[in-house]
């Protein structure tokens, strides 16, 4: 038993290496790789340097921005579809689940690659302008959020008596819009809360698309910053990581009590 | 007919005997149709319906059978071992680091810190991961130069974090905390009444390893085991950010045919798509059949 407890711990021991290691390593190279070759001694200047540039904050609020849109357009298209066909026709659902399920089936390369070729010519040539662009990349990323989103509102609607707040809420004369923002809404926040911080901490961290579609956003910013500068692309590369982890937080507190869902959100 | 309507639970609704007739209730659907058909189905019809015409127009399986020139076949063939590599790799170790909380005796607050590191790692993928890799595994990365002070000179062997096993251990880096989080409730689903009475009966740990709770595991194992697969395959960023978008691997080969049109014939790169969502739709249709199957234990 002692042993096999080692053996245990000495696994863990592993993971936690491999987990931190590269963190560490992404730190002391944000400090200007101070037990580097040159051991110049530590310093924010990095961070500062960074944080006093306005492309940081440029393509960190373009890509929160689009991550907001995204949130509003993913809630607003499936919260609906999935109240309607848990209520009206069930019969849709093996079509609706497939359609939601088949962004795991195309990869994020090679659905921009379908984006690029179906709106890069008329008679819907969205590429070619600015906010066309950002259109695109934003129902792009809608499109990515179905599988986790959908899973998790229905989820949420099952949990719930959908039926009964209907007719409630129809009998003292609410109309449909007032019954899905105010009634069943509340009722799945939980599941929507959640979707929501992880839609954003994909959206600000994603590189494919964003850059195959030409936009300022954060992903390729980092990308980009990552050919010009030695330390800087560290500290970015930290804090992307820092949102990243505040995102994973708001999603445990909100979920907290709860059976814990994992959503497996696709490749990168 | 209409009984008091049950709670609808899901997938056990009685299907609405309504007859063919065509149901109004359908046009409650229509947004989330016409969005999916502009914005994913269409798309990705063009790519098929492309895959099979040659760039003059005329139709032709040539494209296909291109498929088979020793490029684009290394590249398929790179990313399938890339993604089989690291599925069964971080499968194994993901699988082992969680049953180690939950069930190895560790105490439980690490239990907690696992499950919420796993979270945040899983999810740590694309450019900042290729980064991070290259400030510990570069030429002038922290553990290059510990190793280096300790007479382990990764500079002097043919390693490098550029190349394709560089690649796999990037991707460990997200495959194996998502084998944790997937696998932590399946392994917390063997009961304790399983293991007390194998033991009653006289079975080693052994024994009860191989006939009672491999077997039991064995579907979501191997199911999330192909969703690492599925994972790795798809992944684009992280490979483009750590090798320049050099190595070939799939992804990168359409990538390139992107950006500067490698393949001298787009309706070749729309061949590759496809060939990319074939191997992605087998991969899901092995998960969901082996989804079936582990459903079955985990009540």
């Amino acid at each position: 038993m002692r042993w096999s407890r080692l053996a245990w711990g000495i696994i863990f021991l592993i993971g936690v290496l491999y987990f931190f290691i590269p963190l560490l390593a992404t730190f002391q190279f944000s400090l200007g790789n101070p037990w580097g070759p040159v051991g110049a001694p530590p310093s924010f200047e990095y961070y500062i340097t960074v944080l006093n540039s306005p492309q940081f904050w440029d393509s960190l609020g373009y890509s929160f921005v689009i991550g907001i849109i995204t949130i509003v357009a993913s809630i607003g298209l499936l919260l609906p579809t999935a109240y309607w066909v848990r209520l009206k026709v069930p019969r849709a659902r093996p079509l609706v689940e497939f359609i939601t399920l088949l962004p795991f089936v195309i990869p994020p390369i090679v659905l921009v690659f379908g984006l690029l070729q179906t709106f890069g010519r008329p008679p819907v040539p969205l590429t070619h302008t600015d906010l066309g662009s950002s259109v695109l990349l934003v129902a792009a990323y809608t499109v990515l959020s179905f599988p986790y989103m959908y899973r998790a509102i229905d989820t949420g609607l099952q949990a719930t008596d959908i039926r009964s707040l209907t007719e409630a809420a129809q009998s003292l004369g609410a109309g449909w819009t007032r019954i899905l923002i105010r009634v069943i809404l509340p009722n799945v926040r939980v599941a929507l809360l959640s979707g929501a911080f992880l839609t954003l901490a994909i959206v600000i961290g994603e590189f494919t698309i964003a850059s195959f579609l030409a936009r300022p956003a954060f992903g390729p910013y980092l990308s980009l910053l990552g050919q010009s500068a030695a330390y800087e692309p560290a500290a970015v590369s930290l804090i992307s990581f820092g949102l990243t982890w505040l995102a994973m937080i708001m999603i445990a507190f909100i979920g907290r009590g709860g059976r814990t869902r994992v959503a497996v959100t696709g490749a990168r | 007919m209409t009984q008091a309507a049950p709670p609808l639970s899901g997938q056990d609704a009685p299907p609405t005997r309504s007859g063919r007739r065509f149901s109004w209730a359908w046009l409650g659907l229509v947004p989330f149709l016409a969005f999916a058909a502009a914005f994913l189905i269409i798309p990705t019809f063009y790519l098929v319906v492309g895959s099979f015409h040659s760039p003059t127009g005329e139709p032709t399986l040539q494209n296909y059978a291109s498929l088979t020139d020793p490029q684009i076949a290394d590249a398929f063939f790179t990313s399938i071992e890339i993604s089989l590599v690291t599925a069964i790799v971080g499968g194994i170790f993901g699988f082992l680091l969680a049953y180690s909380v939950i069930a190895g005796g560790l105490p439980g607050p690490l239990g907690a810190a696992l499950m919420t590191f796993s979270g945040v790692a899983s999810n740590f993928a694309g450019v900042p991961l290729a980064m991070a890799f290259t400030f510990t595994l570069g030429r002038l990365g922290l553990l290059t130069i510990f190793l280096g002070s300790i007479g382990l000179d990764l500079n002097d062997t043919d390693f490098s974090i550029y190349s394709k096993l560089g690649l796999e251990i990037v991707y460990l880096y997200f495959q194996f905390p998502l084998m944790v989080l997937i696998m932590a409730p399946a392994i917390q689903g063997l009961k304790k009444e399983w293991r007390e009475a194998s033991e009653n009966m006289g079975a080693s740990t052994a024994q009860y390893w191989r006939h009672i709770a491999l077997p039991i595991l064995m579907p979501s194992l191997l199911g999330t085991m192909i969703l690492l697969f599925g994972n790795a395959f798809g992944a684009q960023a992280t490979a483009y950010q750590l090798t320049g978008g050099t190595l070939n691997i799939v992804t990168l080969l359409v990538s390139r045919q992107l950006t500067g049109d490698v393949l001298n014939n787009v309706n070749l790169g729309y061949a590759v798509a496809m060939g990319m969502v074939a191997v992605m739709g087998v991969t899901i249709l092995i998960y969901i059949w082996l989804q079936r199957r582990a459903a079955r234990w985990q009540r």
